[in-house]
Order: structure tokens, then sequence, then C-alpha cells
């Protein structure tokens, strides 16, 4: 074991530290060094991630990789790392999105490179930090840290109303976490004086003490995820953000809230999480059905891909709230699938965009004519974003309405509406963007995938398709977790 | 007599200030006018040679010149502190003052005479001492906002400062008086043991107290006592808003450590109830204000008010964790004004002071460093991690949560969110914004950078390992209850 000792530390520390030296190099003699080093960097933080899968024990719920020392004594704040089998497959989505981006971003970014890279580093290693924190405070810290990067890259490298939509997004995940605080800091006054969250998963909670901490940590997390009606910052974000911040934003800091529920509130307030379950299947069956049909209509095509980002996310927090094995590890199957599937159609936008600089639907059209390799490669994006058997999206999908089947067979029914939704916004978007002759002289002009992009489409692709095809060893690795949770939220912990 | 003449060793920080003052005066009456950087040089000897004493004194208790002055751990740590901030303010001044013509002994001799008031506010055992130690403050502060003479807005700052300041002195006088009439003594000690047995449902000391409160709260600048300050900072030279903005925040803290938590033993629960009036008020008034500040002097002056809100949150808290928890917000509050203002001076040259919002426009195009450190400095104004200022919050709120004080915790974060969004807005305009072609900054003095640097990434090492600078603060505090 004192091989893995550090590793999840490397993970963290590695892309922060190379970002501040990618920041440190700058643009000043072209952005060829700064390019490399951000290669080199967010590739080695690939690689320290991978011993974390490959010595993973499947067999235990216990946190592996464990790191724990005083980090503020007076406090009694920690710096503790662990992960399980919850966390690890999104700490390698990161690193391998994070990759990707620099990859993508080798060309089309030409305003202050070597700063665009430096944000997207060192939020690769913030975000992994929140997805191995143990401590409250520590995940914490990560959790808020990572507003300073993304506000940036939203800010700068952003489209026209980017002020508008950094601050916007800043304001409303800050307003969410700092009630968040206070549940922490409530807790640690009721766990003994610790911020240990493994501690306070075992604190007993009075009946309306849970109420208000998972009512705050539901804010917190709503609005992270997002779930209607706090989602309305997303089409912003995404619209303005640089292809790369809509990558990151939709593969992995939505993901965060959805993990915050596994971590924080399923575990430390069973209770109210089965009192208020109607609650948030209520609002997973609006995001679901609702937020399709807003997505319907989008012109925009980032816009309808981030309105489908909450749709999907719907799925995510329906699973949480049926409390059955196979709707919990549905729904993080369908946080996974949704990593790829939302980055990836987030990238084929970009690729479009660098060359057109538009996003509107209707200034595309018979695309597959000029861009074959594209138009095939977006084609597979899309039926997992339809959720088609064979590729990733079908997986989490299929199980978590199959989970909620025997608990709300109401519920279950009306989130496969969802499924028919999805399809036809996806397919709608496919066909007038893809399909039709060509009508427009830019159109004709497009030059299909170069090799860096094809690199970036084609392995999301695989991993699309290997997900789809062969989900064993995704599931493989969560269901101790999965099992564990499930174990503690059925037991009460209302002090008798 | 002999065993009084060891004692005063207790107070050799403010002997050595007191005397080196005198000397820097002397020094500059012969050789002022052509050698003004040796008064300079003077002054920062002294107080790097007074940090070095009181360093010296740690851990050291006890009272001085029969019981008027007492060394503790908060003497020592808030004495360090104060000290440090008044030389990061003589290092940000140099080439300010050289450009305004005001590069002169005297300035820096008020400010010697401003900190040994500080020291006394600090280490003051009788009520009346700390009254001298706060007019001695507020003398060399109202003469170092009218410095220039010329400048009609400094002499109306400094004017507004003088009559409001007066009249919280005489406040807070009568407060005292009103101890003295209860009490029959001036010695806190004494004061306390007086209380106690006066009682707690006593109308004259809950007049005493809320004359003290009012006082304290207009010389930090608690709302509704603020009406002083926004005019004060915006109008005083920018070397002097800094140290308005730091050293007094703390030496009143001491001011009302020692009179109200010490000497007021038994009236907790009176000063605790104003204060939470003082707290609502003030985190609303600075926030929401703030917001409509163009003026970055001016927004930073309303963030005063509204940080003064989250520091009486400390004090509302009580005990010994929120006393300790509102002196570690005091200083690191002052730490991040320091560079705020700091920032506005390095960037300020003749005839432009940069302290408009607007003025900062596509910093980062132009001076990329310094957007850089504006961004660490507006981030732990905000408080947000991993920045020093997060952890000022995290502590008050702990405190203030440990004393069942939930739902004022909660207003609390909520107006951190309300303050985040003018922060953001400067940030907005350095960051995003695109540069003005017509704005030429000074930043051309390479000590003033220096500090800043220092200053501002500071507050991100701090907020990396907030350990040994909370233990410190935490440590400073035990015993005093």
């Amino acid at each position: 074991m004192d091989l893995h000792m550090g590793l999840l530390s490397a993970a963290i520390w590695l892309p922060i530290v190379g970002g501040f030296v990618v920041l440190a190099v700058g643009d000043r003699a072209g952005s060829r060094p700064a390019r490399w080093l951000a290669l080199v960097f967010s590739l080695l933080t690939l690689l320290v991630t991978i011993p974390l899968f490959t010595g993973f024990d499947t067999h235990t719920a216990a946190m592996q990789f464990v790191e724990r020392v005083p980090w503020i004594p007076s406090l009694h704040i920690q710096y503790y790392l662990g992960i399980d089998g919850i966390s690890l497959w999104f700490i390698l989505l990161t690193s391998f999105l994070t990759l990707l981006v620099v990859i993508s971003s080798w060309r089309n970014v030409q305003l202050r490179q070597a700063q665009y890279l430096a944000a997207f580093l060192v939020m690769d290693g913030l975000m992994i930090g929140v997805f191995c924190a143990l401590d409250a405070i520590l995940f914490y810290v990560f959790w808020e840290a990572m507003l300073i990067p993304m506000f940036l890259i939203i800010g700068v490298w952003g489209g026209p109303r980017r002020v508008y939509a950094t601050i916007k997004f800043f304001l409303y995940t800050f307003l969410g976490s700092v009630l968040m605080l206070v549940a922490f800091l409530y807790l640690y006054f009721h766990s003994g004086d610790s911020f240990d969250l493994l501690t306070f998963m075992k604190t007993p909670l009075s009946a309306a003490a849970q109420i208000w901490i998972f009512l705050a940590f539901l804010i917190a997390f709503a609005v992270k995820i997002p779930m209607w009606p706090v989602h309305t910052w997303l089409p912003d974000a995404h619209v303005e953000a640089p292809t790369g911040g809509s990558v990151i934003l939709a593969a992995v800091m939505l993901k965060m809230g959805a993990y915050g529920f596994l971590r924080l509130s399923l575990p430390i307030t069973p209770d109210a999480s089965h009192q208020l379950a109607w609650l948030m299947i209520a609002l997973s069956l609006v995001a679901i059905v609702y937020i399709a049909l807003i997505a319907i209509v989008q012109q925009d095509m980032k816009k309808l891909i981030a309105y489908s980002s909450i749709a999907h996310m719907g799925f995510v927090t329906l699973g949480f709230f049926v409390f059955t094995q196979t709707a919990i590890e549905g729904a993080i199957m369908q946080m996974l699938s949704h990593g790829f599937v939302s980055a990836a159609m987030f990238f084929c936008v970009g690729v479009l965009y660098d060359r057109m600089h538009t996003r509107d639907i209707h200034a595309y059209g018979g695309v597959a004519n000029v861009m074959p390799i594209f138009a095939s490669l977006m084609m597979l994006f899309a039926m997992g974003n339809v959720g088609l058997p064979g590729t990733s999206g079908f997986v989490g999908e299929f199980m978590v309405v199959l989970g909620t089947y025997g608990p709300h067979p109401w519920a279950a029914i009306i989130a496969a509406t969802g499924l028919i939704t999805g399809a036809a916004y996806t397919l709608w978007l496919f066909k007038r963007v893809i399909f039709g002759g060509v009508t427009r002289a830019e159109v004709a002009a497009l030059s299909d995938l170069d090799g860096r992009e094809v690199l970036v489409l084609g392995s999301l692709g695989v991993l699309v398709l290997l997900m789809g095809l062969w989900p064993a060893p995704f599931l493989e690795v969560v269901h101790s977790s999965v099992q564990h949770l499930l174990s503690q939220v059925s037991v009460s912990k209302i002090p008798s | 007599m002999s065993l009084a003449l060891l004692h005063w060793s207790f107070a050799i920080p403010e002997i050595w200030i007191l005397a080196m003052a005198c000397v820097l005066l002397l020094v500059d009456v012969f050789w002022g006018k052509h050698h003004p950087d040796l008064s300079f040089a003077l002054a920062l000897f002294s107080v790097a040679g007074a940090m070095l004493l009181t360093w010296g004194e740690m851990g050291r208790t006890g009272t001085t010149f029969f019981g008027q002055l007492q060394m503790d751990p908060f003497t020592n740590v808030a004495g360090l502190f104060v000290e440090l901030l008044t030389f990061l303010t003589l290092l940000y001044s140099r080439r300010y003052l050289q450009r305004r013509g005001l590069y002169r002994g005297e300035v820096f001799v008020l400010l010697l005479f401003a900190l040994l008031g500080a020291l006394i506010l600090i280490s003051g055992a009788n009520v009346l001492v700390l009254y001298l130690g706060l007019e001695l403050l507020a003398l060399s502060q109202y003469a170092l906002i009218a410095f220039q003479r010329q400048n009609l807005r400094a002499t109306e700052a400094a004017l507004k400062y003088f009559i409001l300041g007066a009249l919280a002195s005489a406040l807070l006088l009568y407060g005292i008086s009103l101890l003295y009439g209860l009490t029959g003594s001036l010695d806190l000690a004494r004061v306390a043991e007086g209380l106690i047995n006066s009682g707690q449902a006593n109308y004259l000391l809950m007049l005493a107290v809320v004359f003290l409160v009012a006082g304290i709260a207009f010389k930090l600048g608690a709302a509704p006592f603020h009406m002083w300050l926004p005019d004060t900072y915006q109008g005083a030279p920018t070397v002097v808003t800094i140290f308005l903005s730091s050293v007094p925040k703390i030496a009143v803290f001491g001011l009302f450590l020692r009179i109200l938590v010490e000497g007021g033993y038994g009236s907790l629960e009176i000063w605790r109830q104003i204060f939470v009036a003082l707290v609502v008020v003030s985190l609303l008034i600075g926030n929401v204000v703030a917001i409509a500040q163009s003026n970055l002097k001016r927004m930073l002056a309303y963030s005063t008010v509204g940080n003064m809100g989250f520091l009486a949150l400390g004090i509302v808290a009580g005990g010994q964790n929120g006393l300790a928890s509102a002196f570690f917000y005091a200083v690191v509050y002052a730490l991040m004004a320091t560079a705020a203002f700091g920032l506005i001076l390095y960037l300020s040259r003749e005839g432009f002071e940069a302290e408009e919002i607007a003025d900062l426009r596509g910093l980062v195009r132009t001076r990329p460093w310094s957007a850089f450190l504006l961004l660490l400095i507006m981030f732990s104004l905000a408080g947000v991690p991993p920045t020093i200022g997060f952890y000022a919050k995290l502590v008050v709120f702990q405190a203030l949560i440990e004393a069942h004080f939930l739902w004022l915790a909660v207003f609390g974060v909520l107006m951190a969110v309300v303050s985040a969004f003018y922060y953001l807005r400067v940030l907005k305009v350095a960051l995003f914004d695109p540069p003005a072609e017509d704005l030429r900054y000074g930043a051309d003095d390479p000590l003033a950078a220096s500090t800043l640097s220092v200053n501002s990434l500071a507050l991100l090492l701090l907020g990396i390992f907030p350990g040994p600078m909370m233990a410190i603060c935490f440590h400073a505090l035990q015993g005093v209850l």
C-alpha cells in the first residue's frame, strides 16, 4: 500500500502547481511552451489517477488511498482525503476531460492562451479535491475555490454577454454554498467537535435538525446540478462560456451537486431524505418533462444541450431518491455517461463554432455533405444523448427507470416519457444541423475534422460505446459503495 | 522601589516609541529639510525596533506604573500586529508622499504618535489611560488627514472626522464617568469587582454601557455610527486611509476588550443585545450601500462598515471563542484593507488617484501582476476560499453557532453573498473590460510594489496555511475572561 500513499495529493496538487507554472511561463515567448507544459501536466495528472483505478479494491466500501494529517489543529480541521467507489470514476473523468480540453484548445484559443490553460489546470486539481475530500471544511474550500477559475474562464474568454453570465453563475453558486457552510458548522458542534464527514454520517440528529440540514444541502446542490427551479444560471453560463468551459461545466461541475447528495445529504440526513423524497422526485420529474420541452424549442445549439443536461440530471436525482440499488447505481452510471456525452456534444458545437462562429441552428444544414467524419461521430453522441441501447446513455436511464418502477411506478412512467422527448430534441437538432441539402455557401466551405479533433471526439466515442456495450466493469466499482450507502440510508439517525 | 523599576520593562515598546518620536522630531528640525530620507529611515527603524522589543516580551504578564498599564498575551500579540501594520503603512508611503510634497518628518512623527496611542489602547488597565490613548490616536489621525493643507477634500474629511470623533469621545467619556460613579474607581480590575456587586438590573449601568458601546462603535465605524467613515476614507490621502483602515480597528477592539469585557464583566448581556442591533444594521447598510458606489475608496469604506458587522458578530457570540474570532477577524481585515488601499496607492500618481472603480478598466492588460493581486484581495474580502478572508468569516460563524445564534449566522452568510457582488464588480472592471487608452498609472515605486506583493500574496498563503496565525490570535485571548 505504501506505493499508493500520496496519490490523491499528487492528483490534486500536480495540476494546480502546473497551472501556476504555465501562468508563470506565460505567452511572452509565443504560446507554444505554455501549451506543451499544460499538456504534460494534464497528462501526468491522468497518469497519476490511473493507479487509483488499478489499485482499487472493489470488495470494500471503506475509504481507500486515505491521507490524513491535521491542517488547522485549533479548529480540528484536517487534511483528510480518501475515495470510494462513488468518487473514483469522477476523479478519472475529471483528469481525462481536462486533458481533452487542453488538446482541443491547442489552436482555437488566441487570446491569452497560457492563462486559459492555467485556469483549467488549477480547476482540474480543485475538482479532484472536491471528489476526495473527507473533511467538511476541506470539501468546502475546494468546492468554493473552484468558482474562481470558472468565473475567470467565462468572464474573460466567454461570448458577448459573458459578464452577466459569469456574475450570475458566481453569485448563484456562492449563495447556494454558504448555507451548506452553516450546516457544516452546526454539524460540527453536534458531532463532538469534528469536521470529519465520516463522523457526520454517524452523528445522531433530531428529525427537525435533519430537515434543516437537508434543506441547506439541497440549496447548495440543487443550484450546482442544477435542478428546476434554480437552473436559470446554467443556460446563460453555457452559452457564454468558451468550449472548454462548457465541457468542464457540463461534464464535471454539474456532477458535483449530484455527488454532494450521495456523499452528504443521503448518509448524513437519512430520515430527512426519506421524508422529503417526494419533493425530490417531484422536482426531478419536472426537470425531466418540463425542461425537456423547453429544450425542444431552443434555437441556439449550446442552449439546447444545456437544457438537455438539466433534463438528464433529472434522471440522476430521481435515481437517488427512490432508494433502490438499481436506481442509485443507474444514477451514477447516468452521471458518468452524461459526463462523456455532454462533453462530446459541447466539443461538437465547439468544432462547428470554430468554423462558422455561430451557434444558431438555422445557420447550418447539410453539414454531413461536407464533414462526413464529424457527422458520423456526432451521430454516435446524439444517440448517446437519446439513450439508445448500445451507448452509455442507455445504461443509466434504463436502470433508473427500472429501479424506480418498483417503489414508484407512476414516477417511472413519467420519467420514461423523458426518453421520448429526449429523442425528439436531440434528433431534431441533429436533423437540422447535419442532414438536408447544403443551402449556404459558408456551410459548403466547411472543412472536416483535423487530427486533433478526431483524437478528442474519437476517444470520447470509444468510451461511449465501451460503456454502452460492456457496463459491467463500470458497475463493479460502484457496487459495494452503493450497498453501503443504502444500508446507511435505511437506518434512522433520530435519537430515541 | 526597585520592584517598580523592574516593572517598567513591561512598557518598553511604548517608551521606545515615545522616545523615538521625540528623537525624530529633533532630527527633523536639524536635518529634515535636506535629508527627508533620514526621517523615513528612522521611522522604519523605530517601528521595527518596537516589533523586536514586543517580540522579546512575549509570554510575560503583569502590570506596571502602579496598575496603569498591563501586559498579557493580548497586549503582546495585538501590539505586534499594530506595529506590523504601521510598518507596512510606512513602506507603502514613501513615493506617494514624495509625489505630493508631503515627504516630511512631521508625517512620520504623527504616525509614531498614532502608533503609541494604539499601543496604549491595547495595554491600558485604567479607563482614563485608555481614554488618553484613544485621544492620542485620534488627534494624530486628524492631523494626518488634514496634512495636505491645500486639498479641500482632505480638509473636509478631517473636519468631519474631528467633529464626529470629538462627539464619540464625549460619549465614551460620559460612559466612563458613569462607570466611575457606579464603582468609585477608574482601575479596570476594581471597576469589574464593583460592577459584580452592583448587580445586573442597574439602570445606571445600562446607561453607562450604552454610552460606551456607542463610543466604541463610532471609533470602529459600525453602523449607525458610520457617517464620518466614507467621507473620511475618500478624502484622506490614500496612505493615511491605509493607516485608518487597519491600525485603529485592532486598537479599538483592544479598547472594547479592556473596558467592556474586563472592566464591565457583569454587563455582558447588556452590551450583547446592543451589538446584535449594531451587527444587523452594519451588515445591511455597509453591504447594500457599497453596491451603489462608483468610487473605489468609498466602496471600500462602506465595505469596512459591513466588515465591522462581521467582526461584531464574533463579539455577539461572546465567550473565549467568540472574542478570539472577532480579534482574528480584526487582524485579517486590517491586512486585507492595507492591501486593498495599498493597491490604489500603488497605481496612483500626481493628479491621478486611481480611486474610481472605472480607473481600473482593463488592468489585466496593462498591469497583469497588479490585476492578479487585485483578484486575491477582492476574493479575500468576499470571503472565498482559499484566501484568509474565508477563515476569518469561518471562525466568526463557528463561534456564533456555538453560542446558538443560528439565525444571525444565516443572516451573516447571506450578507456575505451580497458583499460578493460589489467585490466581483471591481474584478469585472479590472479583468473583463477593455483597457482604457487614456489611463496612465503611477506604479513605478519598487518599494510599494514589493510591499503590495508580499501583503497580497500573504492573503493567499495564510489562507492555505491558516493554522499558525489562528493559533496566535486564539492564544492572545486566553485568560481574558
